[in-house]
């Protein structure tokens, strides 16, 4: 089975648990600046949005890296980028269109989420389920049965 | 040193000197940090006589070992200084993102000193560290200040500030951050303003590191299943907010109502419950830093007189503006709040002390001639423009601007000021709830429900259901509450984990982060620690025995509603007791063996 992260922001909470869990993972220390996922917040609106690698099937990131130090992980299709074969040109950051990677200057390397092997602390933690690592072939129908439930009461006095 | 950054920053506004210097290992491990370590540097640095609004008042922002990590709900920092409001140590706690944000800057808090010339700023990028002119955003309200700042800093950078109320000198004027989270009591933020200090905006790209990371997932994975398992942090306040309590507290009894003259349980209460809440203008849940509880509200009124948005009501100022007020008009609550967050003032307080302005309106002691306008219970109308008076100090908002007790001995009758130590007592009826009336008399910031949060035992029946009415077992349960408290404010995390966790999570914590190998008994040592160096403090300022008291209603005049009818709070019976239990003699001063038991010696005389 292919899962896929889903990110709801329309329940994000803003609490970035998801941020310092993952740095926890990845780096052993709490530091949202070396996280893979950022979440934005417009305090005044009461809006969150966390923001992280999409693992695009035709990545910008992997087409333009020179090195081919970018693969893709078989078992969870994450996007996973090579200590060894990296060179550190940083032109995955420049050509992601989401921001989906990131240069850290101090450790040299390049940040992008790799789904933690398959079990992705992120979503794992999410207190308000705004990040679900679920099935991909069923990852929509939350949101399409949330929206049927609003069209119901216009349909139930449609009759036939 | 782990999960602390070993430093701290001291801030001369007078001289514009920027110092570093590392903290107290010792003094970390026995303060712990927040309102602990912070209390321990008022100590040893400001005599507690200081007049709170000189320059010789320090202000000082202080972090936890646990701020800035994944413990749940661990992303606080206090506030400590000298309250302008009750004359005794203010320490005020604030959640949000800017704790953590100053931790990852590479400081562990800063220490203001002195009093700037001018309006100014400081602003912190990462190791960087200057002071700027504020003359810009002088006047701005929260959310204009915040934005400005930001806009000439980095768009990322954390703020936080004071707003009118703060610069007007209003003592119960907050200090804001992250827009709606607040160090919200005992006027904080008319310090900040003395100080003509208007902001300190963050931005930080650093780390936290603990001694254990890989045990620090585990701990912390449990202590949040923990926590999502609980009916508290897990149902209620993630569903309601903490607004749940109005319905829960009116139905036993224990709501106060006009000024706490027409208490016990209202009629009204439903149309201001967390349920209202939720049906009408909840908008989303809101998550401070790390929690897995979210029990902030984003609210909206979309249209109207009181049209506007922002966080909140919480419990207590839905109740203070609601309920003790007689206003059960949510929206003007809500746009009531909101004033509140925006123009930086603290809601408990200032619903209570209109609420104080109602009675001695109604009562004639004050007239039209001070008010220029009726002041009635159950003016919506009145709690919105009071509250934008105040901060402005215009017309009467000038005197409301002093808080209840200073209006109310103004007009000869300071027993209509519901408030202990001149501070203004929350939303449980201590005639109903003996245990939380014990603690408004004892806190050591003056009337607060969370220095001892009774009400869990009391009436929520956590960890274990206790008879409101009883008087014998509350004066241990208090002092226990009040120890564990202090002791989590001290590590960075948010009190309402104590719902959910208890002492010995909080001591795995603290362990898997500092390395410290605490035991728990030293945890809540440290507590016991930080509340007699608070008390010494205060003894030191001058407070006495007598200060230890509740409103003379609260003793004298029986419950006029509801199931708990006819009672008084019977404190007589529970402070000799609560002295005794805390090791005081019977003027309520730590006897000299328990401040040596506490390494506390040093606190017996003033800073010179």
């Amino acid at each position: 089975m292919t899962k896929m992260l889903v990110i709801s922001p329309e329940v994000c909470t803003g609490c970035r648990t998801c941020e310092v869990t993952c740095s926890l993972a990845h780096e052993a220390k709490f530091s949202p600046n070396v996280s893979r996922v950022t979440v934005y917040s417009w305090e005044e609106e009461g809006i969150s949005v966390p923001m992280m690698c999409v693992q695009c099937e035709d990545a910008f990131c992997q087409n333009v890296c020179p090195t081919h130090a970018i693969t893709r992980d078989s078992a969870t299709g994450a996007l996973l980028v090579s200590k060894a074969a990296c060179i550190g040109c940083k032109l995955c950051v420049q050509a992601c269109p989401f921001g989906g990677s990131a240069y850290d200057a101090a450790s040299k390397q390049i940040l992008k989420c790799d789904l933690c092997g398959g079990d992705p602390k992120c979503a794992k933690y999410c207190p308000s389920k705004a990040l679900q690592y679920v099935d991909a072939n069923k990852a929509n129908t939350g949101r399409k049965r949330a929206y049927a439930a609003r069209l119901k009461p216009a349909n139930q006095g449609v009759n036939r | 040193m782990f999960a602390y950054k070993g430093q701290i920053l001291r801030v001369n506004l007078a001289t514009g000197s920027i110092t570093r210097e590392p903290i107290d290992p010792k003094a970390a491990r026995q303060y712990i940090g927040c309102r602990g370590l912070g209390t321990w540097y008022m100590m040893k640095e400001v005599n507690p006589k200081v007049d709170a609004l000189s320059p010789d008042n320090k202000l000082i922002f202080l972090t936890g070992p646990l701020t800035g990590t994944a413990a749940p709900a661990g992303g606080r920092f206090e506030v400590v200084t000298k309250s302008p409001l009750t004359g005794c140590i203010a320490a005020s706690n604030s959640g949000g993102y800017w704790g953590p944000e100053l931790k990852y800057a590479g400081f562990d808090g800063i220490i203001f000193e002195g009093k700037a010339e001018k309006p100014v700023y400081l602003w912190i990028n990462d190791g960087e560290v200057e002071l700027r002119s504020a003359e810009k955003v002088w006047g701005k309200d929260v959310p204009k200040t915040t934005e400005m700042l930001r806009a000439e800093t980095d768009p990322d950078a954390k703020v936080s500030c004071i707003g009118p109320a703060g610069e007007n000198l209003v003592l119960l004027a907050v200090i804001m951050n992250d827009h709606n989270r607040a160090a919200g009591r005992s006027g904080v933020g008319a310090v900040m303003g003395s100080k003509n200090l208007k902001a300190v905006v963050v931005r930080g790209t650093g780390a936290v590191e603990v001694s254990d990371p890989d045990g620090f997932e585990d701990v912390m994975a449990r202590h949040r299943t923990q926590l999502a398992e609980h009916g508290v942090t897990g149902q209620g306040l993630p569903t309601y907010g903490t607004m749940v309590l109005v319905n829960i507290l009116n139905s036993v009894g224990g709501f106060p109502v006009n000024n706490f003259r027409d208490s016990g349980t209202w009629s009204k209460a439903e149309q201001i419950s967390g349920e209202a809440l939720k049906d009408q203008y909840l908008v989303r849940n809101k998550g401070c830093f790390g929690c897995n509880i979210d029990c902030g509200r984003v609210t909206k009124i979309p249209s109207g007189p009181y049209a506007g948005m922002g966080e909140g009501p919480e419990y207590e100022a839905g109740w203070s503006y609601g309920a003790d007020c007689g206003v059960s008009d949510l929206a003007a609550i809500c746009k009531a709040n909101f004033l509140c967050n925006e123009l930086g003032m603290d809601p408990i307080s200032l619903g209570s002390t209109i609420a104080c302005a109602m009675e001695l309106y109604e009562n004639g002691h004050v007239s039209l001639k001070e008010t220029g306008k009726p002041v009635m219970f159950g003016d919506a109308d009145a709690i919105v423009e009071l509250t934008r008076a105040t901060a402005y100090r215009e017309g009467f908002g000038n005197l409301l601007a002093e808080g209840s007790y200073r209006l109310a001995s103004k007009f000869g009758h300071p027993e209509l000021s519901m408030s202990v130590k001149k501070q203004e007592i929350p939303a449980y009826e201590p005639r109903a709830i003996q245990g939380i009336g014990l603690n408004y008399a004892t806190s050591n910031r003056g009337g607060c429900h969370v220095r001892g949060y009774m009400i869990s035992p009391e009436v929520l029946g956590i960890p274990e259901k206790l008879d409101m009415q009883s008087t014998a077992e509350k004066p241990a349960w208090v002092k226990a509450f009040q120890d564990v408290t202090a002791s989590v404010d001290s590590a960075g995390l948010c009190l309402f984990v104590t719902f959910g966790i208890g002492a010995p999570e909080v001591t795995e914590q603290l362990n898997v982060a500092t390395g410290f190998e605490y035991t728990v008994e030293e945890v809540l040592k440290a507590g016991d620690r930080v509340y007699n160096l608070e008390r010494q403090f205060n003894l030191l300022a001058g407070l006495r025995k007598e200060d230890d008291t509740l409103p003379k209603r609260i003793l004298k005049d029986g419950l006029k509603f509801g199931p708990q009818k006819g009672k008084v709070n019977r404190l007589a019976e529970m402070l000799p007791e609560y002295y005794k239990a805390r090791g005081w003699d019977a003027d309520g001063r730590p006897t000299k063996a328990k401040l040596e038991e506490l390494d506390l010696a040093f606190a017996t005389s003033p800073k010179a």
